[in-house]
């Protein structure tokens, strides 16, 4: 602070106050609708106080799912989504490194094409190669498997680049060292390399389990059997069908488990999160 | 980009690339060559054969109506998403570089809703201002505005504008938190001695040396308003009412699974994919610029 001036510091408090709370809301809002009975959300507005179903709404959803949806219990869908969101990180991360290492450590033809190849993944996301990824993954009868759910996802042009940057500011007399005390290149690899990795494999965790729950279109595209429906995407047909028929307690109760997870891992990992964010832009 | 010591061996390298690689190939390259060559094709209504029509897709996208709506919206989209959302942060940003105490505690209450997806934060929104039990569009009819955005074009782009920044707002504000930490706090106190206040020491020292980030940031809320918010869209309005909301990658999705039109939707695969390219090398850029402080 270069001087006092309270009220400056006072209004500082007061935005920031009034930021978080804003950005609170909705998810209070939706706590408190998800704590209601059906009886309560017919009547016309949400109420601001949670109620007493609390207990009763989440059993439902968890393993019966909501009633009159075209949703399996929910319960099943949050275990796909973990064993997308798994798959996804802990794949992108094996996947990356050893490229990454292969391009750093390695002098080979083709070296730089390879590189530019992964490059320019950054510049095809799902959402404009919607349909012949799609006929892809068809024709290699991957619909409706969680190999056609996460194994397209998993080529990673971030996360090559952050584990990339990370080895070239590995000093290179640890490779000597280890060249000179006959180690081979994976023994290398296994008992230096990556024991020094490992913060920057948390921050890729963090942010690549994020990422894999949080998929949304490529669900929709992949799947049609409920048994592999996750619940970022079958919340919205929930949504779809329900406002007829006012159901929105338990809709709501779906919403909360839907980010129960991911907002979990950023808060109690919020320094690898940061971390990940800010050093996979580099 | 290498290292002075280097391994030798000739087929180990190409085995650890072989994965990644592999992937590439066959979900990245060979969509989007498959896209490229669908745009410049046109197939008979039963798929049997297709011939070669150079730009005709393109002409008769860039005619649509719906096409150019789709662009329009798009464009309002996202420089609503990106002001507001950069706004909004850069302000919550400064305040919590400013205090002291409770810093850490502001910041987790402001981080975490990057961690909800896209679809979810829509749903959250879509809830609040829903026309029959939303508490907003309750107040909204206490005061006497007529709400109802299943029905009113620009209340439901005003409301996936909406979930859009919440949803981004803490992604921003982790980049500018840092952008402002890591400006030399001596720069500010000498600002200070010569009797510069708080505001003209933002606009004349912070914010040129924040401009970096800002750029940054600038570049990836476009790709974000225009690629990663398919989920509000499809979860809150489905690209209504009347294609109100239908940005261009709802409009790929929709020609090219709803309406089945394969020329027409990789016309604009092709467009979108010319767009990333051109908002990637400005990303990357922004690399080179950055040494400059």
């Amino acid at each position: 602070m270069v001087e006092n001036r309270p009220y400056l510091t006072f209004l500082s408090h007061f935005i920031l106050i009034l930021g978080a709370a804003i950005v609170a809301f909705p998810v209070y809002v939706t706590f408190v609708a998800s704590t209601h009975d059906q009886q309560t959300m017919l009547a016309g507005v949400t109420p601001f106080f949670p109620g007493e179903h609390m207990i009763a709404n989440y059993k439902e959803v968890l393993f019966e799912g909501v009633v009159g949806s075209r949703a399996p219990p929910v319960a099943g869908m949050m275990l796909n989504s973990l064993i997308m969101a798994l798959a996804i990180s802990i794949g992108k991360i094996i996947i990356s490194i050893i490229a990454a290492y292969a391009i750093v450590y390695f002098k080979f033809p083709l070296r730089m094409t390879f590189f530019w190849m992964i490059f320019i993944t950054l510049m095809l996301p799902v959402e404009v190669r919607i349909l012949p990824t799609y006929k892809v993954v068809a024709d290699l009868a991957m619909l409706d498997t969680y190999t056609g759910l996460t194994i397209p996802l998993i080529a990673s042009a971030t996360a090559t680049f952050l584990f990339r940057q990370f080895f070239l500011s590995v000093p290179d007399e640890l490779a000597e060292a280890a060249r000179i005390d006959g180690a081979g290149p994976m023994r290398f690899f296994w008992d230096i390399l990556l024991p020094l990795t490992r913060t920057s494999i948390a921050a890729m965790f963090v942010i690549q389990f994020i990422y894999g729950w949080n998929q949304y279109l490529w669900p929709l595209l992949i799947t049609t059997k409920e048994e592999y429906y996750t619940i970022v995407m079958g919340i919205s047909r929930m949504v779809n069908v329900v406002d007829a028929a006012a159901r929105w307690n338990v809709v709501m109760a779906v919403a909360i488990l839907a980010m129960i997870p991911p907002v979990i891992v950023v808060i109690f990992m919020q320094r690898q999160f940061v971390k990940g964010l800010v050093e996979t832009e580099k | 980009m290498q290292k002075r010591v280097v391994f030798n061996n000739f087929w180990l390298p190409y085995l650890l690339v072989a994965p990644q690689i592999a992937i590439t190939l066959i979900f990245f390259m060979w969509p989007a060559y498959q896209a490229m060559l669908q745009s410049v094709l046109q197939e008979d209504p039963f798929g049997l054969s297709s011939k070669f029509i150079w730009f005709e897709n393109f002409e008769r996208i860039f005619s649509d109506p719906t096409y150019l709506n789709s662009f329009s919206v798009t464009v309002i989209f996202s420089v609503c998403v990106t002001g507001f959302g950069l706004g909004l942060s850069l302000l919550l940003a400064v305040m919590a570089d400013r205090v002291i105490k409770g810093a850490t505690t502001y910041k987790t209450f402001l981080i975490w809703p990057y961690a909800v997806a896209p679809a979810v934060a829509g749903v959250l929104w879509g809830f609040l201002f829903n026309p029959t039990v939303g508490l907003i569009s309750y107040f909204l009819r206490v005061i006497g505005y007529e709400w109802n955005y299943i029905l009113n074009g620009n209340q439901a782009l005003f409301l996936v504008i909406l979930a859009a920044v919440w949803n981004q707002i803490s992604y921003n504000f982790i980049f500018f938190l840092a952008g402002l930490q890591s400006i030399p706090k001596s720069l500010i106190e000498a600002a200070a001695i010569d009797g510069a206040g708080p505001g003209r020491r933002f606009w004349s020292i912070v914010f040129p040396l924040l401009s970096p980030t800002g750029f940054f940031l600038l570049v990836v809320n476009i790709v974000y308003a225009f690629f990663h918010t398919f989920g509000i869209i499809h979860a809150v309005t489905g690209g209504g009412p009347a294609k109100a909301t239908e940005i261009l990658v709802f409009k790929v999705y929709n020609d090219g699974f709803r309406a089945q039109d394969l020329g027409g939707s990789a016309a604009q695969s092709v467009v979108l994919m010319l767009i990333v390219v051109v908002l990637t090398v400005a990303q990357f850029r922004y690399i080179e610029r950055r040494v400059h402080y």
